[in-house]
């Protein structure tokens, strides 16, 4: 077979194809089953769950409160993880060997042991070993704020703490593996134009490191989000604790959980279209045109059709 | 003085890396003003003397001044001292550099990426810095692609860019290394033709090429390396039309 010269005249369309699709008759068979297995679960339930209980409970005032307190502490556990894991990560980069050790050190401290024990340590540990609470210059009798520490050790800094600082360990690696994922020559032209490393790192590194840093950040704080119901442990009243001390008196149990749950799965799919429209905006450059949003497809499907129902 | 010295001067630099010997005494002298072109076989080390020279690399032995200034080092009292990064910093800023593969910043815009060096290491001011950035890319043909990412660039437009990008920072030295190696064909012309401006304009520049015309046309010296040496350098007419080394000799009858 050769090849056909057309002498550069664009050759006519030959007949569209028009195929008869495929038929995928298991797919009904999949989806039967699927709804005969939900729907005998859900009548389970109903004969153990009272809907109406959780109705009422779902915008309860201690409920919501707990609610408020949830995103406090997940929002800013993750913030001080991200600071954090951005330190250890260019202290892990580093050539000074200490600097890369001690960040190895703690990375390798707050990765091996559970978040649960780290809470609990905090809770018991920190009042013992310090008496005091306080800010002044080390090793001198100079003071300039002083607190007892059971005070300042409020739940809420334990648990900010617990889960920040174990966080903090997750985020390094993820900053990392970002750090790493960028070309050497960007380091390189950034250097050659007269700029210094924190330059070069602010600038040039990170920003581009984010596409690789933003994604798995997403997850890091959709898991925060559920992991933070550790706090009620170190009795921190955030949602599932306020669930908990509502059933401990009036025994409803599976509605309370469920409330709880509902609120969860709430905050999780709020924040996983956060984390599309960051991804989209960290990838910038790096795509020659970004996919359209869904919104912006619904938008675009809607006037394309009152364009055409205008024109027939 | 400054001024009469040469601009770029090596005196017997030796490098390195591990055991590999890459660099064995090279000595070099570019003037003001002088185009410098630089070929040689693959591995012969031009683009590590390159990078010595705005420090990228750091010399085991010898000497680099640029301007009079030594690269890297500081001497006083008859002892070298090493810089610190920011001091080494201030001196790249003096001196351009253009790599085989571009390396424009991807999240930045063609104009983004001219005004970001002038802006951040000289803090020029940022209108001043884009009325520049504007006329820059202007002169190398890319008034349209003002807010192009590179991605949305063909290679010959980025490798523009990223020379309107090291004439940002207003050098008084240009290091090309194989700028047009990675290009299509027919976009060499255009880079090649904005190198020539340039070199008439008066830049002093030191050029790592294949491309014998250009080095023919536009050089005013012709250094050729192998095996970590200069093995030949003169006028670019004389090394390429009657060279003097068996090794030259061989390499030229591969490559023209
Ligand atoms: N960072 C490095 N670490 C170890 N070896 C290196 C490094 N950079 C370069 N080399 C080695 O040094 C030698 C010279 O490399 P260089 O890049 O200077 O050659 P070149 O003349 O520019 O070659 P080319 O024409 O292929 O670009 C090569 O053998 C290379 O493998
Ligand atoms: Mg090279």
């Amino acid at each position: 077979m050769g090849v056909a010269a057309s002498d550069g005249k664009a050759e006519p369309v030959p007949d569209v194809v028009k195929a008869i699709p495929v038929r995928h008759p298991w797919r009904w068979v999949s989806a039967v089953t699927v709804a005969l297995v939900a729907a005998w679960i859900l009548k389970g339930m109903l004969g153990v769950v009272d809907p109406s209980t959780i109705r009422r409970y779902q915008l309860n005032g201690l409920i919501m409160k707990g609610l408020l307190l949830t995103v406090e502490i997940s929002v800013l556990a993750q913030v001080i993880g991200i600071v954090l894991g951005v330190i250890l990560a260019v202290m892990r980069l580093s050539k000074n060997p200490v600097t890369s050790t001690s960040a190895w050190i703690y990375i390798w401290l707050f990765r091996g042991t559970p978040v649960l024990v780290q809470l609990l340590f905090w809770f018991a540990a920190v009042p013992l070993a310090f008496k005091t609470f306080s800010i002044g210059i080390p090793f001198t009798n100079v003071i300039f704020y002083e607190e007892p520490m059971a005070q300042f050790m409020t739940p809420f800094v334990v648990a900010l703490l617990g889960l920040g600082l174990n966080e903090g360990a997750y985020m390094a690696e993820i900053v990392r593996a970002g750090i790493l994922s960028v070309d050497d020559g960007q380091v390189e032209a950034a250097q050659a134009l007269g700029m210094t490393p924190v330059l070069t790192m602010r600038r040039i590194v990170l920003p581009q490191a984010m596409r690789v840093i933003i994604p798995p950040t997403g997850n890091e704080f959709i898991s925060m989000l559920k992991t933070s119901s550790l706090a009620s442990v170190v009795l921190l009243e955030e949602l599932l604790r306020n669930a908990q001390g509502i059933y401990q008196t009036n025994l409803k149990n599976l509605e309370l959980l469920i409330v709880a749950s509902i609120w969860y799965l709430v905050l999780t799919t709020v924040a996983s279209v956060g984390q599309y429209y960051l991804e989209r905006r960290f990838a910038r450059g790096a795509a020659r045109e970004l996919p359209q949003t869904p919104v912006q497809r619904l938008r675009r499907n809607l006037t394309f059709r009152r364009r055409a129902q205008v024109e027939e | 003085m400054p001024g009469s010295q040469p601009l770029v001067r090596a005196e017997t630099v030796h490098k390195r890396f591990g055991l590999l010997p890459v660099l064995k005494g090279i000595t070099m002298e570019v003037e003001r003003g002088e185009v410098m072109v630089i070929i040689g076989p693959s591995g012969s080390g031009k683009s590590t003397f390159l990078r010595c020279i705005n420090h990228l690399e750091k010399i085991d032995a010898g000497r680099i001044w640029v301007d009079g200034v030594l690269v890297g080092y500081r001497e006083a009292n008859g002892r070298i001292h090493e810089l610190r990064e920011r001091e080494v910093a201030a001196r790249r800023a003096e001196i351009g550099m253009v790599f085989q593969r571009f390396n424009l910043f991807p999240h930045m815009t063609a104009l983004e990426n001219v005004t970001s060096a002038p802006v951040w290491v000289k803090g020029m001011r940022r209108d001043e810095a884009g009325a520049l950035a504007r006329e820059l890319l202007e002169t190398v043909g890319l008034g349209d692609k003002l807010r192009a990412y590179p991605s949305q660039l063909s290679g010959g437009q980025q490798q523009r860019v990223a020379i309107a990008r090291a004439l940002a920072m207003d050098p008084k030295l240009m290091l090309f290394d194989e700028p047009t190696s990675a290009l299509d064909p027919e976009l060499v012309g255009d880079v090649l033709d904005v190198m020539k401006d340039l070199a008439r304009q008066g830049m002093t520049m030191v050029v790592v090429t294949h491309e014998m015309g250009f080095a023919r046309e536009v050089g005013d010296k012709l250094a050729f390396m192998d095996g970590g040496v200069v093995v030949e350098h003169g006028p670019p007419r004389d090394v390429l039309g009657a060279p003097r080394h068996e090794r030259t000799r061989s390499f030229l009858s591969k490559v023209l």
